[in-house]
């Protein structure tokens, strides 16, 4: 299968990127690590016009501590955030749930920044960025702007950025770094979530938990009852409950709305368990890395 | 547009569509056929090669996206065994070549060219001592075989791993 014609035109910076895109406006599309577009693309269910590659800007590739946060430039792969040291020690559910997306021929090519512009309700990654409250910044041609992961997601692949802006970072606060838990239910490996929950401490969150949600909206959600009952003191199970609160899953091949809700208490009362099981050493990590023989947090081990 | 990509450590040049994907080029521009085209949908990984020596499934790059870079296929790996059919032709394989042959990590051949090149990326990025079973298994996640039923295919890559040094637990 081959995709409709298009231009290509590769971006050796931002700034040349950010003029691309000012130049051929509503037809251009960024191409990151294209695991998304091209299955699109060849599906012809995507026909841009012209094609930004943006793959190659290495000024979009880092993660970098910078005090109170940490911050992940758009371009770093999947692969790479799952073996990046300063995660695994600060924010290791990032590191474990980028390790869990797809294969690793997928995760060398797809990256965090092609993840959350995409906007598919069932990518692992926006939902953990959601559960931890995370910033994304964005860069256009009327300069900077920091947008809440809470308002990035509008609709069915539809994010809050505009045509001519590039997702340029993603901030993530370290206060998610102690306990978390993240479960996925797949039908065979390599597969997309048909549900998974996240769920991490947070210092700055009145339940002192954050917990995410894959594949259970048009978007991905955040999972604000079982925060909001945590906050009022109910039990993990109580609060489990109301995992399919804010939800509104559909139906498909793999599983009817009915499932998805039953699976989606299930999950967040599992990741709960391991969010809360302990602070650091206790390590959710371990609990969810033990499927893989225990080769460490962000290991390629599934715990589903 | 003009693309250029080093493969095998021959450059290889065209003036091509920017729609090309990188599995064309190297099937059809460069020639070189050990690449297959099972799924076309990032399922099978049959086309899995080397791009700067990490596995990637070149249905889903352009080969844009692949131009100045370094690709490695099937052909490239043990260029001086050629087929491997010769004399002693074995002993001059890739090692993860050879763990395929020594353990019968295949049947038809169909997934083989892909399988070999996800072992080796899996090798290649692996920590010492961290692969095991389970952890081969994951690895190949994104690599289908229809025939052997992956065992086989499985203890070939744990044996080139132990070659390699990073298998766990202690040497054979
Ligand atoms: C076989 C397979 C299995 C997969 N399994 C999973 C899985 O289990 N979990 C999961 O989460 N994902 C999965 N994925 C998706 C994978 O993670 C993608 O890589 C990711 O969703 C998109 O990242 P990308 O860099 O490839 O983006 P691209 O495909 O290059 O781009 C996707 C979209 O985002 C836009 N875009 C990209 N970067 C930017 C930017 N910096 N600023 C603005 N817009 C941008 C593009 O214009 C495009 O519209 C799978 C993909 C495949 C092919
Ligand atoms: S042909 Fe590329 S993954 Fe199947
Ligand atoms: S040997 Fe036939 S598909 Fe693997």
């Amino acid at each position: 299968m081959i995709p409709a014609p298009f231009e290509y035109a590769r971006a050796a910076s931002l700034e040349e990127a950010l003029s691309f895109l000012a130049e051929h406006g509503d037809e251009a599309k960024l191409l990151a690590g294209g695991h998304s577009l091209l299955p699109l693309m060849k599906l012809r269910l995507a026909t841009p016009g012209v094609l930004v590659d943006i793959g190659r800007i290495e000024e979009l590739q880092y993660v970098r501590d910078e005090g109170e946060a940490v911050a992940i430039g758009a371009l770093t792969t999947h692969h790479d955030l799952s073996r990046n040291p300063l995660l695994r020690r600060q924010l290791p559910v990032v590191a474990h749930v980028a390790g869990q997306i797809g294969d690793p021929q997928v995760r060398h090519r797809g990256t965090i920044g092609g993840s959350l512009a995409h906007g598919d309700a069932a990518s692992d990654l926006p939902a953990v960025v959601l559960a931890l409250g995370g910033t994304l910044v964005a860069l256009g041609p009327k300069g900077r702007r920091e947008i809440p992961a809470s308002e990035f997601h509008n609709g069915f692949l539809e994010t809050a950025l505009e045509p001519d802006e590039v997702l340029v970072e993603v901030r993530l606060g370290k206060s998610g770094g102690t306990g978390w838990g993240f479960e996925k239910l797949t039908k065979r490996a390599q597969d997309w979530a048909i549900v998974a929950a996240v769920a991490v401490q947070r210092e700055d969150a009145p339940g002192g938990v954050g917990v995410g949600l894959v594949n259970m909206a048009s978007v991905p959600i955040r999972a604000a009852s079982v925060e909001a009952a945590l906050a009022d003191g109910a039990s993990v199970a109580e609060a489990a409950e109301l995992a399919d609160a804010d939800s509104d899953p559909g139906a498909d091949i793999n599983a009817s709305v009915e499932y998805r809700r039953h699976v989606a208490k299930v999950l967040v009362r599992r990741a709960l368990e391991r969010a809360l099981a302990g602070p650091a050493g206790g390590d959710g990590a371990a609990g969810a890395a033990g499927a893989a023989g225990g080769a460490g947090a962000a290991s390629e081990g599934g715990s589903s | 547009m003009k693309v250029e990509v080093r493969i095998n450590g021959r450059s290889v040049a065209a003036e091509v569509e920017p729609r090309m994907l990188l599995v064309q080029f190297i099937r059809e521009v460069a020639g070189l056929k050990g690449t297959n085209i099972g799924c076309d949908t990032t399922s099978c990984g049959a086309c899995t090669v080397l791009l700067d020596g990490q596995s990637v499934k070149s249905c889903t790059m352009l080969a844009a996206q692949a131009d100045g870079l370094d690709v490695m296929t099937i052909e490239g790996l043990a260029p001086d065994a050629g087929d491997g059919s010769a004399p002693g032709a074995t002993a001059l394989l890739h090692p993860v070549q050879r763990a395929f042959h020594e353990h019968h990590g295949l049947q038809c051949g169909f997934c083989t060219p892909g399988m070999v090149m996800a072992v080796t990326s899996l090798i290649a990025e692996a920590e010492p001592g961290s692969l095991d079973e389970a952890a081969v298994r994951v690895g190949l996640e994104g690599n289908l075989c229809r025939c052997t039923g992956y065992h086989n295919i499985v203890e070939a890559a744990l044996a080139a791993a132990r070659e390699a040094g990073v298998a766990a637990g202690a040497t054979e």
